[in-house]
């Protein structure tokens, strides 16, 4: 069975595309050799990520089972998950000094 | 298992056989360049440094282009010098012919300009080919391949599938006593915490948070976002997000060998195993930085597709981007595809990654060298130019 995008960890909440993902597709989504179907919202170029769950505004994203980042908006299932609702929150010399984001 | 290598009077192994033409200056670019276009057989490196710099960035100038000369895929070197620059241009000569090979100077303000030195320049190199030409390749241990690691032009297939394939390479070579080297240490932020746990000692675990963090102070200290910078746009077309998504892929290269020790940029380890050395993830100082440290063969994974080889180090291009092998298919030397595609596991491409490594330090061509797509390279600094 072909899956058409990939979760890597368990605790993940992105899933990334292995092929272009158009508006309204039931795609199959694969983490090891488990696989369930997900409705997309929006197109998913390849290799872009989207959400696998509803996740809030300032929710940690969560891939390989580590934090990527941090979203600076609500991310709905199935939508696209970028740097328009991701924040980094390493390498931030944009805030002020002392680092982190609050 | 063992390669064909040229042995070098040091006791190391070379898998090429070019005489360097090593430029120590910007302002000799020029007549270095000729003078290899001129005869086959030699190898050119420029750079854009030596000179009106800080004394703590003309030390890694002499140091990087000593660690290029005595690089072992080089059977002797050419220097050739404005005569006016900051470079150590005699200490430079020393210590690359410290390791036992043949070394000769050029002076353009001595001999009387570009023309005289190119001239003068093109005669000692037909000599010293011809001299490299009567050296034969000769069995040798896996033990002695130095394996630089790096990834460009990365995408989200780049942690998927070639990252964590050429690291099953890398331990393969490890486990035969070989070693390897991992840098761009701007793609361990955010990924830092898990190759500290692969340290040998906790002592080294702390060296490697603390390179991470100076490299993540000076991108800071410019106040900016450094998205944009690091990931570039280009990963982020390719769906990398932050850099910490970016460097979780990209430290998959070292595989799970214990890390051994950490180096500054551009010096030859002095123990064998998986190491760490401080670079920045550019291609042009990266590459310098794996060949001055004495790096033989470069795997290079990419998901987007990078061209840039290395003068005289071979650099392999493994890509897991289907797209990417088919278009830029005259730079890529190894897909994963595979991979992604779900009919191939990670160790059977890492088994595969590894057999070209060897197949290449034997001989085999890379497509960077046959295309000569090797020449933008420069030595990485990291203060001003005054």
């Amino acid at each position: 069975m072909t899956t058409d995008a990939l979760v890597i960890h368990e605790g993940d909440n992105v899933a990334t595309a292995l092929r272009d993902i158009e508006a309204g597709a039931v795609v199959t989504v694969g983490r090891g050799t488990t696989r369930h179907e997900m409705e997309i919202h929006e197109h998913i170029a390849y290799g872009h990520k989207f959400a696998t769950r509803d996740i809030a505004k300032s929710e940690l994203i969560l891939k390989y089972g580590e934090t990527i980042g941090r979203a600076t908006s609500p991310i709905g299932q199935g939508t696209h998950a970028h740097i328009h609702n991701i924040e980094s929150l390493r390498g931030r010399g944009d805030l002020e000094k002392g680092g982190m984001p609050a | 298992m063992t390669f064909s290598g040229y042995r070098r009077p040091d006791g190391s192994a070379g898998t090429r056989n070019y005489v360097g033409i090593l430029s120590t200056v910007v302002c000799a670019n020029e007549v270095a360049d000729e003078i290899s276009r001129r005869v086959g057989g030699t190898s050119v490196f420029l750079h854009q440094q030596g000179c009106c710099q800080t004394p703590v960035d003309i030390k890694r100038v002499n140091d990087a282009l000593t660690g290029l000369g005595q690089n072992p895929n080089l059977a002797s070197v050419l220097l050739v010098s404005l005569g006016c620059e900051s470079t150590a241009v005699d200490e430079v000569s020393r210590n690359i012919a410290e390791s036992g090979k043949r070394v000769e100077l050029i002076v353009i303000q001595d001999t009387g300009g570009a023309a005289r030195s190119v001239a003068e320049g093109v005669l000692i190199a037909q000599d010293m080919v011809q001299e490299a030409s009567t050296m034969e390749r000769v069995e040798c241990p896996l033990s002695d391949i130095v394996l630089g690691l790096k990834c460009g032009s990365s995408d989200t297939t780049s942690g998927l599938a070639p990252n964590p394939a050429l690291g099953v390479a890398s331990d393969r070579l490890i486990a035969a006593g070989g070693t390897s080297i991992l840098g761009e240490v701007t793609e361990f932020i955010g990924a830092e915490h898990i190759l500290a746990t692969h340290a040998r000692t906790e002592a080294i675990g702390e060296e490697i948070i603390a390179l991470v963090r100076r490299m993540e102070e000076r991108a800071k200290s410019v106040g900016a976002d450094i998205r944009g910078g690091q990931p570039t746009g280009g990963n982020i077309r390719g769906g990398l997000t932050t850099i910490e998504e970016k460097s979780l892929g990209a430290i998959a290269k070292g595989g799970f060998a214990p890390v051994e020790a950490v180096y500054e940029y551009g010096v030859r380890p002095g123990v064998t195993g998986l190491v760490v050395m401080d670079s920045p993830g550019r291609e042009p100082e990266i590459l310098t930085g794996l060949a001055a440290a004495g790096c033989t063969v470069i795997a290079f994974t990419t998901g987007r597709g990078a061209p840039q080889g290395f003068p005289f180090v071979p650099v392999i291009k493994i890509t897991g981007n289907s797209v990417t092998w088919e278009k830029l298919h005259d730079h890529m030397d190894l897909s994963v595809t595979a991979v992604m595609e779900g009919t191939e596991d990670i160790t059977g491409a890492g088994r595969r990654i590894f057999d070209e490594i060897c197949a290449v330090a034997s001989g085999r061509l890379t497509k960077a060298e046959i295309s000569g797509y090797t020449k933008a390279m420069d030595i990485y600094t990291v203060g001003p130019v005054i």
